[in-house]
């Protein structure tokens, strides 16, 4: 009893892992790919006889590796052929995989895969395409549909990338621990880069992108289950979740931006914010924060207030203090300000982010906060320009559609005076 | 006679469910709770966070250790189980280490975090 649904999500699951152990033997992307769609086709008419292999993925690399050396056997007869034991079937060989899979180089098989993916001459976006075409396989055709761009168009895009990728020398050998640590660091952020793609969409393009969101929850876990002792992938697995467990509650019904504040939070995932939570109390322990567990933590206390007035501020000010020193941005101190304004009063928070116009004079949402401090010091004309300024940077209907409202309310309250 | 169930499956394929999916098997076995509840014979239920959420503190020679991760082992079996109020995951290895202490010899204690608990209603 093996229902096309099951082995659809077990060989979703197995890809990353299958994918990654091809690429080591074929080394050659398409090869590798190629290989395991074979692989899959003998599965879906094979399970469903037979019942499911024990280990999925130690069965698909195995099929495959015999099927590609196949058909490359059939493509160049000329070609040397791996050791005949590699090619020889049953059980035995496969369980002896099965073992072989339980060590190290599986890791590393699936770190290099989704580091190939990350590679740094690659724009963000075709870095995340090429990740959701291999690395969790999805079809070209939906990876344009999350894009909102034609199926041709992304076709070339990722074929443009896996050419480069193609081109530039990745080693094959297991990496050392400064190479593994590096490669970690560029595959967290692919990951982050992928659920932010999901996240910060909005209107009619949200429900066709938050399926990103996923996707890159799905890989976070993959990756601590890897590299079970990195606090930082634990970080970045909580804040995905803690983040994505406000999915429902932070668009409204035409997908405009709700605000945390006035968010309704009986709406909030408890089981996602759980699990988030639970990931921070664990990484916590190793005592060597970093930026994922900072943000974690800081989303953290937001999920932790049933409602917006018992949120810990004085805490979250304390925690983008960290930040600010882990990774100093402006953006990061513009942040910051809004705890500040909470904690210490507008003023404290104004001056804060005086010096920041220079850096952020572009910017949205540092318009919209300078604005925002300005009115509750009660200088309305300040806050105006405030205002317009970032009205006329503003990125979404949604957002002008937010400062708008203070800009009502500040005509309101200049009739009254 | 008291029984423990434990039930094992592919987290990777659940954690594929949608939440439509999740909600209706969380459903149906809530309906087969419903009727060991109304005979009386509903102990507590409880499912677990994914293995990444685990920590496992195993016995050495010397000092027990923290491991992140699910227990991995395979020449040990499962002889037991408690469910305890933690404040937070120091509290709950805290707990940990002093059942190690009380049993002689080797063995492990993975702790895992809890998704949604039944408390039950069965007298001991």
């Amino acid at each position: 009893m093996t229902d096309p649904a099951w082995i659809d999500a077990a060989l979703t699951s197995a890809r990353p892992q299958a994918v990654g152990a091809l690429l080591r033997y074929f080394r050659d992307l398409d090869a590798a790919e190629e290989a395991f769609q074979e692989a899959s086709l003998r599965a879906l008419s094979t399970w469903p006889q037979n019942g499911p292999p024990r280990d999925p993925a130690a069965w698909l690399i195995f099929v495959g590796r015999n099927l590609g050396v196949d058909s490359a056997r059939r493509r160049n007869k000329q070609e040397t052929l791996p050791p005949e034991e590699r090619l020889s079937d049953g059980e035995d060989t496969e369980s002896a995989l099965a073992e072989e899979l339980d060590h190290a180089d599986y890791r590393d098989d699936v770190l290099r895969l989704l580091f190939i993916c990350c590679h740094p001459e690659l724009p963000s976006v075709q870095q995340i395409a090429l990740a959701l075409r291999i690395v969790c396989g999805l079809s070209v055709k939906e990876i344009a549909r999350r894009f909102v761009v034609g199926e041709s168009a992304m076709e070339q895009r990722i074929t443009r990338a896996k050419s480069r990728v193609a081109a530039a020398d990745v080693p094959y050998e297991a990496p050392d621990a400064s190479e593994r640590a590096g490669r970690l660091a560029a595959v967290a952020s692919m990951i982050y880069l992928l659920f932010s793609e999901g996240y910060s969409a909005t209107g009619g393009t949200a429900p066709l992108r938050a399926p990103l969101c996923d996707e890159a929850i799905r890989l976070g876990r993959l990756l601590l289950r890897l590299f079970a002792s990195e606090p930082e992938i634990m970080g970045l697995l909580a804040l995905m979740l803690l983040q994505h467990a406000r999915a429902d509650a932070r668009l409204d019904g035409d997908g405009n931006i709700v605000l945390l504040e006035d968010q309704d939070r009986s709406r909030w995932n408890r089981v996602f914010i759980a699990e988030g939570l639970a990931l921070i109390d664990k990484a916590m322990r190793h005592r060597a924060p970093g930026p994922y567990q900072v943000q974690a933590a800081i989303a953290a206390l937001h999920a932790r207030a049933e409602n917006p007035a018992d949120t810990d501020w004085a805490e979250i000010d304390l925690l983008y203090a960290t930040l600010e020193r882990l990774q100093p941005s402006p953006v990061v101190t513009l942040n910051r300000a809004v705890a500040v304004s909470k904690v210490r009063g507008p003023a404290a928070a104004l001056e804060m982010i005086e010096p920041l116009a220079a850096r952020l004079g572009g910017y949205f949402h540092f318009h919209g906060v300078k604005g925002g401090l300005l009115m509750q010091l009660g200088r309305g004309d300040e806050a105006r320009v405030a205002f317009d300024r970032a009205i006329a940077l503003a990125n979404t209907a949604a957002e002008a559609a937010h400062i708008r409202m203070h800009l009502d309310r500040l005509a309101r309250d200049a009739e009254k005076k | 006679m008291l029984y423990a169930i434990l039930c094992y499956n592919c987290e990777d394929v659940i954690g594929q469910w949608s939440k439509a999916d999740d909600d209706a098997v969380m459903e149906k076995l809530g309906a087969v709770n419903q009727k060991l509840a109304s005979q009386g014979r509903l102990g507590p239920v409880a499912r677990l966070l994914p293995t990444t959420s685990a920590t496992t503190l195993r016995k050495t020679k010397d000092e027990p250790v923290v491991l992140d991760g699910p227990f991995a082992e395979t020449k040990e079996q499962l002889l037991g189980f408690f469910v305890i109020d933690c404040a937070n995951l120091d509290a709950a290895v805290e707990t940990a280490r002093e059942l190690a202490a009380a049993n002689p010899g080797t063995g492990s204690y993975e702790i895992r975090p809890l998704r949604f608990f039944e408390p039950g209603a069965l007298k001991a």
